[in-house]
């Protein structure tokens, strides 16, 4: 009995965690395989020729995806900077200084929460089209700059920060600029990491924004590169395509590795699921 | 440095329809121990944050030696403030603790920055400020935990930390906000003596905000007693144990808690109760109609009631000894409802014992009396006309 208490919440979230994980398996699975075995149901982890290097190597050289990487890189890393340099300030101030209506700014950046990217798409796009700016890196990340969910985020995490410690600061001297990079967001690195996983991660994986703004396959982030590949390839060479989905997820998995622990721990301290 | 002298004129403070400041008049001479004291809303740490500067005030003027500093920011007046929960910033050990007030004064901001600015800054500077924050950290013997982080030390540990933070900028005057009341008992008294210790040694003006009138007691010259938003009486403790200006100082001062009487006034002043002639006589009011007639309040200190021929009676319901003192309490015949503490020597003999009836005596000269509006009136023993 005392077994079974100890173990049973471990069983029922590895049973949990199966249909999460095949996805991965299923996709690194194909990879390794030749094509006359792409369509077998079977999940048995040794192909019968294992086709990896060809179906990798294919990957490689069929398509810049060096490039591919390359540009989600600068997207990613663009969008993160300029989202954490304005929601910090933005959350510092609407959790810790008294202003005028910051209830009202609050609640419209709740609001602002529920509004989806594809609502904005065609304004944006009209916008970008008008001052020329389509097929630029700027394109895939200005509509991406200012993070209501980044505000959301640490304004939950910076709302437990003791105020005596900032009226400490005040009386020490520090600038509220200083207050808020060097001791709030200090305090709330869990969360700082916890939105780079998750900004990363959409952005890196996002194939919807990219796919409107850009055309060039220069500019192309991994997934779109993706597409690019699978018509190049007339969508026939599955263990290919796999292959270089591998590739492009990669980054992202040992992203998360690296910062699981910071990332737990800011999605628990500020009660984001 | 000098120690400063401050001067707050008429300040008031509103939040929302609360009134929390209501026109408040304080001068703090140089180098004075001064407490604010009151229950937890009377404003008092509203007060010492507009000193601060962490509050701006609706109304008034807070003034350092002659400076007017109501509009001048909390960095640049030149107070340290020791806070409930010590603030302590979390991620910096003990000695960047200490050193963060004077690295902010005397560094530039490019040589505040992390990594760049150890090569920026001037290195007699970096010098001079390690060399003060070892002599603060000295004077409060906690040079062995300098490497540690706040999370590491235990509470007295880090009270110690935040006033040698307060201690290393030299400033015009330390404000506290409730310092010890996150300590234990026996550490809170330890932690009693070294404050007034450091105040003697540096000689600096301290303003001590506490609910606590034991602390304000024994370690203020003076005592500024807060309620409800004004500041109720000013005084050295002495003045506030011996003449309280007020029903409230005269009930928050002392422990145990003043015995209070319910009396009436007569006719030229005598005063009853239940009925019964107590001997003594209230004072004609200097101003206003000449006698002061109606229902009283009648103040007696525990260690000035004594067994008596004759006085109220009273039945002992407990007595309790604490070593050198005991504390008998007994009910009022008239009206078992009204309580009277009576302190004596443990040595000197209960007359009866438990459950017995006694008379209540006491000197006229140690009777506080209270107006109907809880304002001291004078009282004076009164020569018994025989019945």
């Amino acid at each position: 009995m005392a077994v079974l208490r100890k173990y049973l919440p471990h069983l029922v979230l590895a049973l949990g965690a199966v249909p999460m994980l095949l996805p991965f398996y299923w996709m690194f699975l194909t990879s390794i395989r030749s094509p006359s075995e792409i369509f077998d149901v079977s999940l048995w982890p040794i192909p019968q020729h294992l086709d990896a290097a060809q179906n990798y190597a294919r990957a490689a050289s069929q398509v810049p995806m060096l490039r591919f990487m390359l540009n989600g890189v600068i997207v990613c890393g663009g969008i993160l900077i300029v989202q954490v340099l304005t929601a910090v300030p933005a959350a510092y101030a609407l959790a810790k200084l008294k202003f005028p209506a910051r209830r009202l700014m609050m609640t419209l950046i709740i609001a602002a929460l529920c509004v989806p990217m594809q609502a904005l798409a065609l304004p944006l796009f009209v916008g970008l089209a008008k001052t020329n700016l389509l097929n630029t890196y700027f394109a895939m990340m200005a509509p991406f700059f200012l993070s209501v969910f980044a505000i959301f985020l640490f304004h939950q995490s910076f709302r437990s920060y003791p105020d005596e410690v900032i009226e400490a600061a005040r009386m020490d001297g520090f600038s509220e600029m200083e207050i808020c990079w060097r001791l709030v967001l200090r305090g709330s690195l869990p969360s700082l990491a916890a939105f780079a996983v998750f900004s990363l991660v959409a952005h890196w994986n996002d194939l919807y924004w990219p796919m409107i703004v850009v055309t060039d396959t220069n500019l192309a982030p991994p997934p779109l590169g993706m597409l690019f590949f699978a018509d190049v390839e007339s969508g026939a060479n599955y263990g290919a395509l796999m292959a270089g989905a591998a590739i492009i997820t990669a980054p992202m998995v040992i992203c998360f590795l690296f910062a699981r622990r910071h990332f737990i721990a800011g999605i628990t301290m500020t009660g984001v699921k | 440095m000098q120690p400063q002298s401050l001067e707050i004129l008429g300040v008031e403070k509103s939040f929302g329809a609360d009134n929390v400041l209501k026109s408040i008049d304080l001068s703090i001479r140089p180098g004075e121990f001064l407490s604010l004291v009151g229950m937890s809303g009377c404003g008092k740490s509203t007060l010492l944050r507009i000193i601060a500067g962490l509050e701006t005030p609706d109304r008034g003027t807070v003034s350092i030696s002659n400076r007017d500093v109501t509009d001048v920011d909390p960095s640049e007046r030149n107070l340290a403030m020791v806070f409930q929960s010590y603030a302590l910033y979390p991620h910096m050990t003990v000695r960047e603790n200490i050193a963060t007030p004077l690295r902010m004064r005397r560094l530039s901001f490019a040589a505040r920055l992390p990594l760049i600015g150890r090569m920026i800054a001037p290195a007699e500077t970096l010098q001079e400020i390690a060399a003060s924050v070892k002599e603060a950290a000295d004077t409060l013997q906690i040079g062995h935990l300098l490497d540690r982080k706040p999370a590491q030390l235990s509470g007295g540990q880090r009270q110690r930390v935040a006033l040698a933070r307060a201690l290393v900028r030299q400033p015009a005057a330390f404000l506290m906000d409730e310092p010890l009341s996150n300590l234990d008992a026996k550490l809170r008294a330890h932690m009693r003596e070294e404050l007034t210790g450091l105040h003697r040694r540096l000689g600096a003006t301290f303003i001590y905000v506490t609910h606590d009138q034991i602390e304000a007691m024994t370690m203020s010259d003076r005592i500024a007693l807060m309620s409800d938003g004004g500041i109720e009486q000013l005084g050295t403790p002495d003045d506030l144990y011996q003449r309280p200006a007020s029903l409230t100082v005269a009930r928050f001062i002392g422990t145990p808690t003043i015995n209070l009487l319910p009396v009436e006034i007569g006719v030229a002043g005598r005063i009853t109760a239940f009925g019964e002639e107590l001997g003594l006589e209230a004072a004609p009011k200097t101003a206003g109609p000449a006698t002061t007639s109606g229902p009283a309040t009648l103040g007696l200190r525990a260690e000035d009631l004594r067994p008596a021929a004759d006085g109220l009676a009273a039945r002992v319901v407990r007595s309790e000894t604490y070593g050198a003192d005991r504390f008998v309490t007994c009910e009022l015949v008239q009206d078992p409802a009204v309580r009277i503490v009576m302190r004596q020597h443990a040595g000197e003999g209960l007359p009866g014992g438990a459950d017995a009836t006694l008379r209540l005596g006491f000197d006229a000269q140690r009777a506080h009396l209270f107006g109907a509006d809880g304002r001291r009136l004078d009282v004076s023993a009164r020569a018994r006309v025989p019945a």
